[in-house]
Formats: structure tokens, sequence, C-alpha cells
């Protein structure tokens, strides 16, 4: 479980979070929802403590996180598998090396049971013959895919994703919705996810967190979120034709 | 000014805040030196060969004076060389290609959030990336400059007995004659520190690096002209205090 607590934060003088406060339960994929420039690759680099929020605490499981010694930080970031918004894959490794890059830093895995992993990892993304190509020869959501195979690959306690699917089809995308909701029950993680589509806020948003203009407008799960009577993320919700549409029809057969 | 060097000594100490193992370390250096190696050989064996060659030439230019032994030209080739031209020439020449690529290489790392990726596996980046790339610019730039040395002597040899200035024996007699062993501890020396400030400058201004590609290539440029800048005043230096 993270517990966020009155996170602020602000860039030369410009608001960007504006306390917020909140807890991701564990075994759970909390969804991070909200328009594009509202904070929310800003919150998650402050739960991870790559920002340093100006106001606010965040807890790991009880333990104190934000200001907290290094080495206390360095042994909660040793159970986190990231996946950032642009992928931040290793460009000088491979995409085989990139995988097994955290299994050899933060395992004594030998190195069968690394290239084990690294493959199945990669299996799981959809992507068995790419081992050997630099990052640099491989598309945008084949790079997401790497990454998420990298953040998944060490069993991790916490996962973060940046707009998992982006830049993705939709079949592949729901594949890696499924696939993080699937590790997220099985292995019991608490999962973070940001993202923008609503396919991935109802098919997997057992938790979601709507931001706007730096603040928690409203909090829900995905079988709440189409009863919400907040204005903006009713904007947010229903901004696409498919959306509105399909809200027609369920009202018309309401009455 | 004085805040960027209280900022550089902080990053210096933070290299050694609780790094990763020395097993990992010193294969990466390994790495490091190799590539460092590589990629410069060829740039300083043309750079020095050539220093070589036109400091015979132009010694010999102006000893055209019948009392002079011409063997003087030898020994005054190899002295500019080993005291000076060797480790600073080559340590100027590897500022721009050593360090615009640690400078360069890191600032690309940085704003493609590689280095953000380090940090949330619970690595110490700057320790993990950056102490490396000092350790075996501290290894690989004594060897370079003992190449260079053999290689502007050489370089001075062929130049001026081809152009008939001197004979092969006047040249090989003045390079033997008077020499001080100090001289050589003296350009390693010289050669470790500059190695040092270049690689350390360098990983600084790139390791810092925020922005874009447009501040990854500002953060290259800096790191040359602060080096090389470095690299000078630290010459001056070590002239003042060791000879
Ligand atoms: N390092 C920084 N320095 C200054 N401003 C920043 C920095 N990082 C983010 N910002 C600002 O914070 C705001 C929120 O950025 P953020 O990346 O969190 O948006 P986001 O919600 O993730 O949007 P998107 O969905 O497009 O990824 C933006 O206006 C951005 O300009
Ligand atoms: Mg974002």
């Amino acid at each position: 479980m993270i517990e966020i607590h009155n996170i602020h934060k602000s860039f030369n003088g410009k608001t960007i979070l504006d306390g917020i406060s909140g807890v991701f339960e564990t075994g759970k994929t909390n969804l991070l929802l909200g328009a594009s420039g509202t904070g929310k690759s800003v919150l998650l680099k402050c739960i991870v403590g790559l920002v340093k929020p100006d106001i606010g605490s965040v807890t790991f499981d009880g333990t104190y996180f934000t200001n907290n010694k290094l080495d206390i930080r360095q042994e909660i970031r040793r159970k986190i598998g990231m996946l950032f918004q642009g992928s931040a894959l290793f460009d000088s490794m491979t995409v085989e090396q990139n995988v097994e890059f955290p299994l050899k830093m933060l395992t004594d895995m030998n190195k069968s049971e690394r290239m084990d992993r690294v493959n199945f990892c990669l299996q799981r993304v959809g992507l068995e013959n790419a081992n050997n190509k630099m990052p640099s020869e491989i598309s945008g959501g084949m790079k997401k895919r790497v990454g998420i195979a990298r953040a998944i690959a060490p069993n991790c306690t916490y996962l973060f994703c940046d707009e998992p699917n982006s830049g993705l089809d939709p079949q592949t995308a729901i594949t890696i919705d499924e696939l993080i909701k699937e590790i997220t029950h099985e292995y019991n993680i608490t999962t973070i996810i940001v993202t923008h589509d609503m396919n991935s806020v109802i098919e997997i948003g057992d938790k979601i967190f709507f931001l706007y203009k730096g603040k928690k407008l409203w909090e829900g799960t995905n079988d709440n979120i189409m009863d919400n009577q907040i204005p903006e993320l009713q904007d947010f919700i229903f901004a696409n034709r498919l959306m509105r549409d399909a809200k027609k029809v369920e009202d018309e057969r309401d009455r | 000014m004085l805040q960027h060097f209280g900022k550089y000594l902080l990053f210096l100490k933070s290299l050694f805040a609780r790094g990763e193992s020395s097993n990992i370390i010193f294969k990466r250096t390994i790495d490091e030196a190799i590539l460092i190696g590589v990629n410069s050989i060829v740039i300083v064996a043309i750079v020095s060969t050539f220093i070589g060659a036109v400091t015979c030439v132009q010694v010999a230019y102006n000893l055209d004076n019948a009392f002079i032994p011409r063997s003087t030209i030898g020994f005054m080739v190899r002295e500019m060389t080993l005291l000076e031209l060797a480790p600073t020439i080559t340590s100027i020449v590897l500022a721009g290609k050593v360090g615009s690529s640690i400078a360069g290489g890191l600032g690309t790392m940085q704003i493609t959030e590689q280095v953000d990726a380090l940090e949330v596996m619970g690595i110490n980046s700057a320790s993990y990336l950056v102490l490396p790339k000092i350790l075996a610019s501290l290894l690989v730039f004594p060897m370079l400059v003992i190449l260079a040395m053999f290689l502007s002597i050489a370089g001075g040899y062929v130049a001026g007995t081809l152009s008939g200035e001197l004979t092969a024996q006047e040249y090989t007699s003045g390079i033997r004659g008077d020499f001080i062993p100090y001289n050589i501890v003296f350009a390693l020396i010289k050669s470790v520190v500059f190695a040092f400030l270049i690689s350390s400058i360098a990983s600084f201004r790139g390791y810092n690096t925020s922005g874009g590609a447009l501040e990854v290539g500002a953060a290259s440029t800096t790191a040359v002209t602060n080096s090389v800048i470095a690299v000078l005043i630290a010459d001056f230096i070590c002239a003042q205090l060791l000879l």
C-alpha cells in the first residue's frame, strides 16, 4: 500500500500539484487519470522520489519515504518497477540486455536463470524476436513493451507505469493492460498506472483517481465512474463520440 | 563561478555515496577504458606524430648556427615532447574527443530519463555511470601520453632526416643525451591530473544537463571549454610545484 499525503509541487512559481492525497491499495491497479499537462507524470515522479515534492509525504507499506535516509530510499526503490513515459531504455544496450539489466543488478540469479526470465518477460509483451536489436532500431510501441518487460522482470512489489499503452494499436494495448492487471492480481503488487485511455479505465480501473489542474477531483472505481457528477470528469470521459453514443444508449434504456 | 565549483565538489562527493559493488565498477571501468582507448588512439597518433615533425623542423630552422651541434635539435624535440607537448597537447585533444563524448553521452541519458531509470532501480547513478569513466580515463590517458611521446619523437626523426636538416646519428645522439628520467614521471603525473580534470568536469557538465537536445549540445561545448582551461591552469601549477 502506498499512501501519499498533501503533495505540493511547483516549477518556477507555477503550481503543478496542489495538495494531492490518496491511498493506492495493494493488489489493485490504481489509475491516475487526467488531461495532458495536469501533472500525472510529475506526481508519479514525486512518489518514487525522482522529483522532490515541495510539501507532502509518501509512505510505502508504512515506511516513510520522501525525506528518509538515502539507503532506506534505495532499499524501497529496489522493489520498484517503473515504465517511463518515453520508455527510457538504455540506448547502449540491446533489448535483451535492457531487460536483463535489473536482474543483474538487483537479484543473484545466474546467467541462464536470467535469460529464461528475460525471454519469458519479452514473450509476455509479445516481443519474441527482438532480443538482439538496439533500442534505436525498434518502433516506439516496441520500446514501450521492452520498457514494460524491463519493469516487470525483477519481481517487483510496486509497479509504476506512465502511459503503458499510448502509441500501441488497440489490440496490443489491451494485451498490455491485461498483462499489467494479471501480474498485479497474481503477485499482489501495488500498481499505479498513468493513463488517459478510457478503454483502460473500463478494463482495469480497480481504483481511479481523476486529477484536474493539480487537484484530485474524484476517486472511485470503473464500476461507478460513469455515475459521477463532476462536470470536468464528464467532459473528460465523454470527449469522444463513441463514449457519448454509448451514454445516450444507456440513458435511453434507463428511461 | 564559485557556486559551480561548490556544486562540482558535491558532485564528486556523490560518486562515493553508497555505490555499487567494486566488481561491477571494475567491469564497467574496463569497458569504458577500451572505449576511450579505441576511440582516441588514431587522433592521438596523428596529432603527436605531426607535432613532433613540426617541432623538429622549426627547431632546426631556429638553430641555424654553425656553433651549435645539430644533435641539439634532437635533444630539444625530446625535451619539448616529454615535458609539454605529449602530456598537454594530447590531453587537450582528449578534452575535445573524450570530454565531449562523456558530456554528450551522460547528457543524453539524463534528458531521456535513462538516469532516472537507474535511480528508480535503487542504483546510485552517479557512481555507476561516472566513476568508471573517471577511473578509465586515469588508466588510459597515461598510456596514450606514452604513445604520443614515442610517436612525436619518431615524427621528429622522420621529418628531420627526410628534410635533410640533420642525420639519423645526430638525431639519435640528441635524443639520448642528458636524459632526465624524472621528466617522464613528471609527464605521467600531469597526464593523470589532466585525466581526472577532463573526465570529472565533462561528467559534471553532462550529468547536470536538463532540457532537450539543444542543452546536450551546450553541455558538450561547455565541457570541452571548461576542461581545456582547467588543463592549462593545472599545467602551470604542476610546472611550478613539480619542476
Ligand atoms: N522538470 C520540470 N521543470 C519545469 N516544469 C515541468 C517539469 N516537469 C514537468 N513540468 C511541467 O509540469 C506540467 C505537468 O507535466 P506532466 O509531464 O506531469 O504532465 P502529464 O499530466 O504527465 O501530461 P501527459 O499526459 O501529456 O504526459 C507541465 O506543464 C510541464 O510543463
Ligand atoms: Mg505524462
